[in-house]
């Protein structure tokens, strides 16, 4: 039973463990992180077998009953986020000490894993202010993690991701002062109750406080208009930490789809469903600006950057529409749109390791050592991102396209959708075209690159999300089945409640 | 099974010949032939029993919750497609052993070519339409490959992206067109979906799921308008354009719509749509044909002909136009994969493609000579060759069909394109082969070896068969795959040469005769072509591209400025304008809590605390100063919180206060005192809009909030609980430590981090463009002489004890009375920082016994010690526990192990805290250029007041 708080002892201890011995890097820290990003991978793993079955499981800290102390919950869909983090998380990791990435700054290590205890938290938690405070703890280690390696464009982006989701966290802290002022309540499956019994004078506040905490969540997920911040935090920082980052956005994603079906769905009175109307518009725009911002894009990064945007955008499309079909699809294209984007940007970085001065800017340049492996990377990533067989993402959107059919927009859906692949396509083709087909051997080459970087084993990482997206494209039958379960049960949500809150009894 | 065999082979020799990549060619090409082969075998083993009518078929779920499975079958149909694959594929392959040079790699060729060879066997042999969708779109995935194989030549790439754009692009119709078909028919199989033709057609989403669909189609099959990408993606090694060009890519569109026949054909739409598409695109394509000089050219836009030919008989909708399409679908396979093979093999030994360079080979190449007449002439729709006869059927059909009512248009077009086919064909044989010998090839031409000339013989032999023997040859294949397309039994047919006087035949000869007539005034012809206005195809499309990403680019950047005002102001409007939405739905009641009355201190401190908040607007880029405001907004706060009777939340407050403002002033001193305004007057006045009302906006929140009675909360639980089951009457302390405990392990991680993150960003920021800024610093400011004073240290040395004996009793108290591990912490570090900023960095740091890591971490492990202790005793994390004990004078004492976790707090917080300071203090130092001070209360006699260094 302990195993559920797991996830999130496991990373705060051994990163404390790390920082007991000060220096900048010890191979005793490398291998701590990496212990423990395996320990919470077979965590995830357990834990998904758990919670298989269908039962709600739920942890009291400190023996408090719902909703006076912490809950901890684990349901289908947070199993399925905290098996997709420990995946991504070890093969950033992996990335990161395979390239020497963890070398070029301070507290790597430490911050890796507090970032990885922030993530499972959240999406651990079934109360609200925690929530908050694993935001917290996610925002704080993503910073760290952002500035780590330096560089003039890289802090200049980073403050402006810093102070907008610390505004962001303070608009969050708003949103739960209404909601608890209305509620009296931060556990959520006992705000649904309470949301559902509040009497109408209560409810324009509780709509405003849903409206208001969804914002938060949406501008996490980098949902239009709320995604200025992220495309040069992302392209300016260093790509192992986008990678990671990949996920972030999806926590947002998460925290939408968690709140809404369970306090804010069908009984919740002038607040049901409060952020679909505009949830749907935002996703759909979204979609646009991010493909449209992958061919504009002049920087491989900056492109998966806009990638991230248009691929959540087009996870938010289906999330948004909030009946199980449409969950189901979400759920199914989430993990896979997470590790695409990852996957872009570790090749990003594998790419521009070679490519001195040029770095990954979409110029000719000249031959590539080891481009032959590179160039079935880049295409198997451009193959994710853009959602084309055979990769999962093409499962995925075609779930998303039957689930929508019946929604009024959706022939908007589908047209923004398939317009958009289209648009990745013709993106990354005349990526892939310029960077492995193009030659430009002229200076300015003078930069030699070392020749450590050219190491095959470096691509392991990298192959190892690809293995990770073939084993969501074979296995297709059994991850839907799971998402549908997930979904279903994130619709019907008196199991969820039931299990937190048993009876209204007092403990001791 | 053996279906799935099959399908799986071209991939496991795709893999095999990549393993194989340090193996010889032959090697190579052995294993792809072998793989192909067996194949082939394995189609050719259930022949018989599908051309007997007994599908072969696979199946096996995958995504059951979208209805895609993994199911295979094989009729008719799909028989004959899958043999011309693997058939043509083998004869490619050895083509291409020999005819690729040694320095194109051989092992990335085949093994592009075995992936596209099972894709496009997957396209034929599926029987779910979302399978079908998967292999479609990676032929053209494979093919972008294929095409683009001569990467360094820019045609080649250009060619490629074309190609995949439109051929890819026509796949996301297909995409939306078979989803709206699948669900019309209720299921995505072929076998149901084939059943329910008139469901289909009687569904209103009958018309977009038919052009979604013909879109794709069209794409695929080079249609027009979509024609264009074919002749580019010419650039190609040959043996890739004879693959896809012949047999396989182009005709994957025409193979769908074959499949799909039976159920979307026969309405008025499909004749109009899809007869008038190929009628237009036979006709097209073949004028343009006549007058490319590039051989591969020529033969490529006779192809885009040839599809038009195959799309406008499939578009008749008439059984018979069905019989004839299947027939020509064989014929045009056999011949045009020989004539590329041809072209590519003049190209190889006389050096150019080029036309008008070519001429009399026949004495130099009289094998190529002989495949090129026999295919040639067949393409020209010749007796005795199989083109003939299916042209001829074709011309029949042609004349029995009406386009609105305009009996002549289509037998009138049909003639006119066979002229014009007839023409480039004569043209392609007798400007080459024939003519006077020429001095001036490139190369000295002659016959190639038999490993390239092997290849299309095979085919040119089964020209000339099939032209003989069309009904025991083809017939038992055209027999049931006709019966496959149309779905029943097809009318009576038959296949030979002499149908008689029909006038079919008088089209025919009018066709080869008019058509040896343009050649013999070819150059005439030529230049009445030029002044046809003909649209570049290329350009238009590269037009388009541009523009595409020239106004992407253009709507990112101005969306995309970077600026953090533009983020602040979109998430504030779009977060107020959210709440506004909320609030607008749904009833709002009135105050339902009665007030405090206001005594005239609160109203003054109510006063000095807005006044506060305006200063720090007013003095905003006059950073010290407003610090202090900042510091006196804080002080109110504070004063508040004992005002509304909560101590520890003034406690703590002040002292969060007093760290903040220590740490940033440390940290102001780096910066300039006075930024310069980043915004417009403008814009800060439409920010300062954009401020008032959401500050007021969030003011009234809050005043809505605390003007209604709480309903029930779970605070009241926490009243009850601190003491029976928290051991503690300071319930502020019990929910810190015991309810809500795990909130603040967070929270001393959040700290640690923070302090961790600043610490990695200080630690290397001196190095850099930031470092050698931080060497060029001046300060701003006089500083004293005194860098230490004196009044300082030994007021801050005396200070130390008591504020350490003050926090060891606000920690030890907490439990019970206002303090607690976080104040306590606070407490600790505000001494510590005074020893700091009095005696010097040097001299405080020499005297410190733990390292400040080493206290984060400490207190992150003992908090977690503490919470994992209860595991011991089967209680889930956190579980507090407490007793009584009494202890000698002392008395009755609490021991509760939430004081173990409040350590941790502690510890946490004054480690991060001092690692932040000792960051900045480091930085500063390096700033200044300060000598290490070992010893305090000294002085620099060089700094004296308003010399500024």
């Amino acid at each position: 039973m302990h195993l559920i708080v797991a996830p999130v002892l496991v990373p705060a201890v051994l990163a404390a463990l790390m920082l007991l011995r000060p220096a900048r890097l010890t191979r005793l820290g490398q291998r701590l992180s990496i212990l423990a990003m395996l320990a919470q991978l077979a965590i995830a793993v357990a834990l998904i077998v758990l919670s298989a079955d269908g039962e709600v499981r739920v942890y009291e800290l400190g023996s408090w009953p719902a909703p006076y102390g912490i809950v901890l919950v684990l349901d289908r869909l947070a199993a399925l986020m905290l098996l997709l983090a420990s995946v991504l998380g070890l093969a950033v990791l992996a990335h990161a000490v395979l390239t020497r990435h963890d070398q070029q700054g301070w507290h790597f290590h430490p911050l890796f894993q507090f970032q990885m205890l922030g993530l499972n938290g959240a999406f651990l938690t079934g109360d609200l202010f925690n929530l908050f405070v694993f935001f917290e703890v996610l925002l704080i280690a993503s910073y760290g993690l952002l500035l780590h390696g330096q560089g003039a464009a890289r802090l200049q982006a980073g403050v402006q991701y810093v102070v907008v989701n610390l505004v962001g966290s303070t608009i969050f802290l708003v949103a739960i002062g209404v909601l608890y002022g209305t509620t009296g309540t931060l556990n959520f499956a006992d705000m649904a109750l309470r949301v559902s019994t509040a009497p109408p004078e209560e409810q324009a506040l509780i709509r405003a406080g849903a409206q208001i905490l969804i914002a938060v969540f949406a501008l996490k997920a980098a949902l239009l208009p709320l995604h200025l911040w992220l495309p040069r935090a992302y392209a300016s920082t260093s790509a192992p930490v986008a990678a990671l980052f990949a996920i972030l956005t999806k926590v947002g994603v998460y925290s939408i789809i968690r709140v809404t079906t369970l306090v804010f769905g069908e009984e919740a009175g002038a607040a049901a469903w409060a952020p679909a109307g505009w949830l749907l518009p935002a996703a759909l725009l979204s979609v646009l600006v991010g493909f449209v911002g992958l061919l504009a894009a002049r920087e491989l990064r900056l492109g998966a950057a806009f990638g991230v945007i248009g691929s959540t955008g087009t996870l938010m499309v289906a999330a948004s529409v909030f009946t199980p079909e449409t969950t189901a699809a979400a759920l199914f294209y989430l993990p896979h749109s997470t590790l695409a984007a990852a996957l872009l940007f570790l090749v990003a970085d594998l790419v521009l390791r070679r490519r001195g001065e040029r770095q990954d800017r979409l110029e000719p340049g000249p031959s590539m050592p080891g481009a032959g492996l590179l160039a079935v990377l880049f295409l198997l990533s451009a193959i994710a991102l853009a959602g084309l067989p055979p990769l999962s993402g093409f499962v995925g959107k075609l779930l998303i396209l039957a689930s929508v059919a019946d929604n009024p927009a959706a022939w908007w859906i589908w047209g923004t959708i398939l317009v958009t692949t289209f648009l990745a396509i013709l993106a990354l083709a005349r990526a892939g075209s310029v960077l492995f087909w193009t030659r430009d051997d002229a200076p300015p080459h003078r930069e030699r690159v070392r020749a450590a970087v050219h190491a095959p084993r470096l691509a392991a990482p990298a192959l190892m999300l690809v293995a990770a997206l073939g084993a969501l494209t074979v296995f297709a039958g059994p991850a839907t089945a799971y998402t549908r379960a997930a979904a279903d049960q994130l619709h019907s949500r008196t199991a969820y409640i039931t299990a937190v809150l048993p009876d209204s009894g007092v403990r001791r | 099974m053996i279906l799935l065999l099959t399908c799986m082979l071209p991939f496991l020799g795709a893999l095999a010949v990549a393993l194989a990549a340090r193996t010889g060619r032959n090697t190579q090409a052995i294993l792809a032939g072998a793989a192909t082969s067996a194949a082939l075998v394995l189609i050719l083993l259930q022949a018989p029993q599908v051309l007997a009518g007994t599908t072969s078929a696979f199946a096996m779920p995958w995504v059951p919750a979208l209805g895609l499975e993994a199911s295979l079958f094989m009729d008719p149909l799909g028989l004959m497609f899958a043999g011309l694959i693997l058939g043509i594929g083998i004869l490619i392959i050895t083509y291409a052993r020999f005819y690729l040079a040694a320095e194109d790699s051989m092992p990335r060729f085949l093994t592009f070519l075995m992936l596209f060879q099972g894709a496009m066997l997957g396209i034929v042999l599926s029987d779910n339409v979302l399978l079908l969708l998967i292999f479609w779109e990676l032929t053209s995935l494979s093919s972008f490959l294929l095409i683009g194989f001569w990467s360094h030549k820019a045609e080649g790439r250009q060619g490629a992206r074309m190609a995949l754009a439109v051929t890819g692009g026509g796949g996301l119709a297909l995409i939306a067109g078979l989803l709206i078909l699948g669900r019309v028919a209720g299921s995505y199989n072929l076998t149901d979906i084939l059943l329910a033709g008139l469901v289909i057609q009687g569904s209103p989403l009958y018309t977009p799921a038919l052009v979604l669909i013909l879109v794709g189609c069209f794409a695929k099959s080079a249609q027009f308008p979509f024609h264009f990408w074919l002749p580019r993606a010419m650039a190609a090694p040959t043996p890739v354009s004879a693959y896809l060009h012949s047999a396989t890519m182009v005709k994957a569109g025409v193979f769908l719509l074959a499949r799909l026949w039976p159920v979307l054909s026969g309405t008025e739409l499909w004749f109009y749509l899809v007869a008038t598409t190929g009628m237009v695109t036979m006709f097209v394509g073949a004028a343009i044909a006549l007058f490319k000089d590039d051989l591969k050219a020529l033969l490529a836009y006779s192809t885009v002909s040839h599809l038009g030919l195959l799309t406008m008989l499939l578009g008749f909708g008439t059984p018979m136009a069905a019989v004839v399409a299947v027939f020509h679908i064989l014929n045009h396979a056999t011949f045009k994969a020989a004539l590329f093979m041809n072209a590519g093999i003049v190209d190889h030994e006389v050096g150019t493609r080029d036309v008008r360079r070519l001429g009399g080979l026949v004495h130099l190449m009289p094998i190529a000579t002989t495949i090129a007449v026999v295919a040639g002439l067949s393409m020209a729709g010749l007796p005795p060759f199989n083109g003939f006869i299916s042209k001829e059927m074709m011309l029949e059909e042609a004349g029995r069909t009406v386009w609105a009512e305009l009996t002549w248009l289509i037998p009138l077009v049909a003639t006119l394109a066979a002229l014009l086919s007839a023409a480039y064909s004569f043209r392609y044989v007798s400007h080459v082969f024939f003519g006077p010998r020429r001095h001036d090839y490139p190369r000295a031409p002659h016959d190639p070896g038999a490993g390239l000339w092997g290849p299309p013989a095979v085919l040119a032999a089964l020209v000339v068969l099939i032209g003989f023997f069309p009904a025991t040859i083809a017939g038992p294949l055209v027999q049931p795959v006709a019966a496959a397309v149309i779905g029943a039994e097809p009318p009576y047919f038959a296949l030979k040469m002499w149908h008689g006087f029909t006038p079919a035949l008088f089209m025919s000869v009018l066709a080869v005769a008019g058509g040896a007539a343009v050649l013999w005034r070819h150059g005439e012809a030529v230049r009445m072509w030029q002044r046809v206005p003909v649209p570049d195809a290329k350009r238009a499309f590269d037009a388009v591209v541009a523009a595409l990403v020239g106004a992407s680019r253009v709507v990112t950047d101005t969306l995309h400025t970077g600026t953090l005002q533009r983020s602040l102001f979109v998430l504030f409007a779009a977060t107020f304008l959210l709440a506004v939405e909320g609030l607008s739905v749904g009833g709002l009641g009135g105050a339902t809590r009665a007030g405090i009355p206001a005594s005239g201190v609160a109203v003054a401190a109510w006063l000095a605390l807005v006044a506060g908040a305006v200063a720090v607007v007013v003095s905003a880029r006059q950073r010290f100063l407003a610090l202090i405001y900042i510091s006196v907004i804080g002080l109110i706060v504070s004063l508040g919180f004992v005002y509304l009777s909560a101590p520890d939340l003034a406690l703590t407050q002040i002292s969060v206060e007093v760290v903040t403002i220590l740490l940033l002033l440390l940290a102001l001193n780096l910066l300039p005192k006075t930024p310069q305004p980043t915004s417009s007057r403008l814009r800060r006045a439409r920010d300062a809009v954009l401020a008032g009302i959401v500050g007021a906006g969030v003011g009234w929140l809050a005043l809505a909030v605390m003007t209604r009675a709480p309903r029930d909360p779970i605070s009241a639980f926490h009243w009850a609980q601190a003491k029976p089951g928290g051991g503690g009457t300071n319930v502020v302390n019990v929910t810190l430590v015991d309810f809500r405990g795990f909130d603040t392990f967070g929270e001393i991680i959040v700290l640690g981090i923070a302090a961790l993150a600043i610490y990695a960003l200080l630690k290397t920021a001196v190095r850099g463009v930031a470092g050698r800024r931080l060497l060029a610093w001046v300060p701003e400011t006089p500083e004293s002489p005194e860098r230490h004073p004196m009044m300082l240290v030994v007021a801050s040395r005396l200070v130390l004890p008591i504020a350490l004996v003050v926090g060891l009793f606000l920690f030890l108290r907490g439990h019970n009375l206002p303090g607690g591990g976080f104040i306590a912490g606070l407490v600790f570090s505000i001494a510590l920082l005074v020893q700091f900023m009095a005696s010097g960095y040097a001299w405080a740091d020499a005297r410190k016994r733990l390292e400040r890591h080493t206290l984060i971490a400490g207190g992150v492990l003992v908090a977690a010690a503490t919470g994992l202790g209860s595991l011991a005793f089967g209680a889930p994390f956190l579980t507090s526990t407490f007793e009584y004990i009494t202890w000698p004078l002392v008395g009755q004492f609490e021991l509760a192990s939430a004081l173990l976790f409040d350590v941790g707090v502690s510890l946490a917080v004054v480690g991060a805290v001092l690692l932040a300071l000792g960051q900045l203090a480091n930085l500063m130092q390096r700033a200044a250029r300060l000598e290490v001070d070992a010893e305090p209360m000294d002085i620099d006699p060089t700094r004296g007041a308003g010399a500024v260094r």
